[in-house]
């Protein structure tokens, strides 16, 4: 008989074992919802939806164009950390396709994506800097837009580092500070692409991409 | 009156005794073995996906950074799953006939989410934040293990509160510069490999470890291991 109480008790006790804290009634980010017919619990937005802080009032600072005309200038002075900022998110967006030197010789491209233009090539080096920013928001030709994946603020940043990128590219011996050495071979191990087209980026486009482009050897990049 | 035992019914008790005590430690240590066991806590299954895709091929094969994708992890609680149209910014002109990436072709053709099976897991008593974390130089890796190095994607910890515990009684162990944060290489310094961070040059974790705690302030053991910090 007390064995049976036992596990009548043992039996009620089981009871408890719900997962209500596990488990409570509220939605984590991008789980799946069995209310909405589509089972998104994100909704998506409705068009003409205004978030709290994002008005979005300064036409230049979202566009980057005056106008329909592309501006010339940042909305927001340039400080060394800008520029680290856009350094940082350049290598991170931009530099899998246009490379971290900008000469559009990236990763991807390597792999098969249309090769952009070089950021060295007349054409670009002259551009305004808000139509790389209108391009990033925008996208052009092959390359999408990039509006979900990095803020205003960092499109900018961005826009200003490539500034910069050209300026590296086309530095002469008058800008070196005085005193400081430059070698003029690169360090052993460090690899030079070969020389990239500083004027015609639409007939390099078409080329294949030099020696080390390869796709990699290997099973490993199959899908 | 004849004894009803034998007398090796003496030992026979005894043993019982110390065999109850033995078999019951023995299920419950099974017990607790089970609940920490992958059985359990899913660690190192991969899981299957409706497309298989391989973080080894992108990140360490392509080099593209966590963030190209994960792009909240820096700022929210949640490191973001990119929206297929992400996938598309480079598999409109990659692969664009391979089966496998049908269906995210098909996500982005018809606007339907691609229902990507969850690899970490929290219960819902659990409040977490990516954000903090990276903020304060805990490492992509530190947590999700070698993601680069993973075909398929798993869970590389337990995620289970023994193991939180191991990092908020002594972050020090674990702490890396900010800017290594998402470095899938980086290795914690030792002697045959200097860490640099702030002008000066580090060959041992502790060392570091303490200093980033100072320079990030890190909040004292007590404050990060006190039940509302994760329970809220």
């Amino acid at each position: 008989m007390p064995a049976c109480l036992l596990a009548a008790v043992t039996l009620l006790l089981l009871a408890g074992c719900r997962q209500d804290m596990q488990v409570q009634p509220y939605q984590r980010p991008l789980v799946e919802s069995d209310f909405y017919a589509d089972r998104r619990s994100a909704r998506p937005i409705l068009s003409g939806t205004v978030a709290r802080g994002h008005l979005e009032a300064d036409a230049y600072f979202y566009t980057g164009r005056i106008g329909g005309n592309d501006g010339d200038y940042l909305p927001f002075p340039v400080t060394a950390e800008v520029m680290a900022r856009g350094q940082q998110r350049y290598n991170i967006y931009c530099a899998p396709c246009h490379s971290e030197v900008g000469d559009g010789y990236g990763m991807i491209v390597q792999r098969g994506f249309k090769r952009p233009p070089s950021y060295h090539i007349d054409r670009l080096r002259k551009a305004p800097i808000g139509y790389f920013f209108d391009v990033m928001t925008n996208g052009f030709g092959a390359m999408p837009d990039y509006s979900e994946q990095v803020s205003a603020a960092d499109r900018w940043a961005i826009a200003a580092y490539i500034r910069a990128l050209q300026l590296s590219q086309h530095a002469t011996k008058a800008d070196v500070p005085t005193g400081e050495q430059v070698a003029s071979t690169p360090p052993p191990g460090v690899f030079i692409m070969p020389a990239y087209d500083t004027q015609g980026a639409t007939t390099a486009a078409s080329t294949p991409p030099p020696p080390k482009a390869a796709p990699a050897k290997g099973g490993e990049q199959k899908p | 009156m004849a004894q009803i035992f034998h007398r090796s019914a003496n030992s026979l008790a005894r043993l019982s005794i110390i065999g109850v005590v033995v078999i019951v430690s023995v299920l419950l240590w099974a017990a607790l073995e089970m609940q920490r066991s992958p059985y359990a806590t899913y660690q190192d299954v991969a899981q299957a996906q409706p497309v298989p895709f391989s973080h080894q091929h992108h990140v360490a094969g392509d080099g593209i950074d966590c963030r190209y994708c994960h792009t909240s992890v820096e700022n929210s609680s949640f490191a973001g799953i990119p929206p297929t149209k992400t996938c598309m910014n480079c598999h409109s002109r990659i692969w664009t006939n391979a089966p496998m990436l049908e269906p995210v072709r098909e996500s982005f053709r018809s606007g339907k989410s691609l229902m990507w099976t969850r690899v970490n897991y929290l219960p819902d008593f659990v409040y977490f934040d990516h954000s903090i974390h990276v903020n304060k130089g805990v490492g992509c890796a530190s947590c999700h293990g070698p993601v680069d190095k993973m075909p398929l994607t798993y869970e590389a910890n337990s995620l289970q509160m023994e193991w939180c515990l191991e990092c908020h009684r002594a972050p020090e162990k674990f702490l890396r510069p900010r800017d290594q944060v998402f470095n899938m290489a980086y290795q914690q310094p030792s002697s045959d490999n200097k860490v640099k961070f702030e002008g000066a040059e580090y060959t041992d974790q502790l060392a570091l470890g303490n200093e980033l705690k100072h320079r990030y302030n890190i909040r004292t053991v007590e404050d990060i291991t006190s039940c509302s910090t994760c329970h809220r």
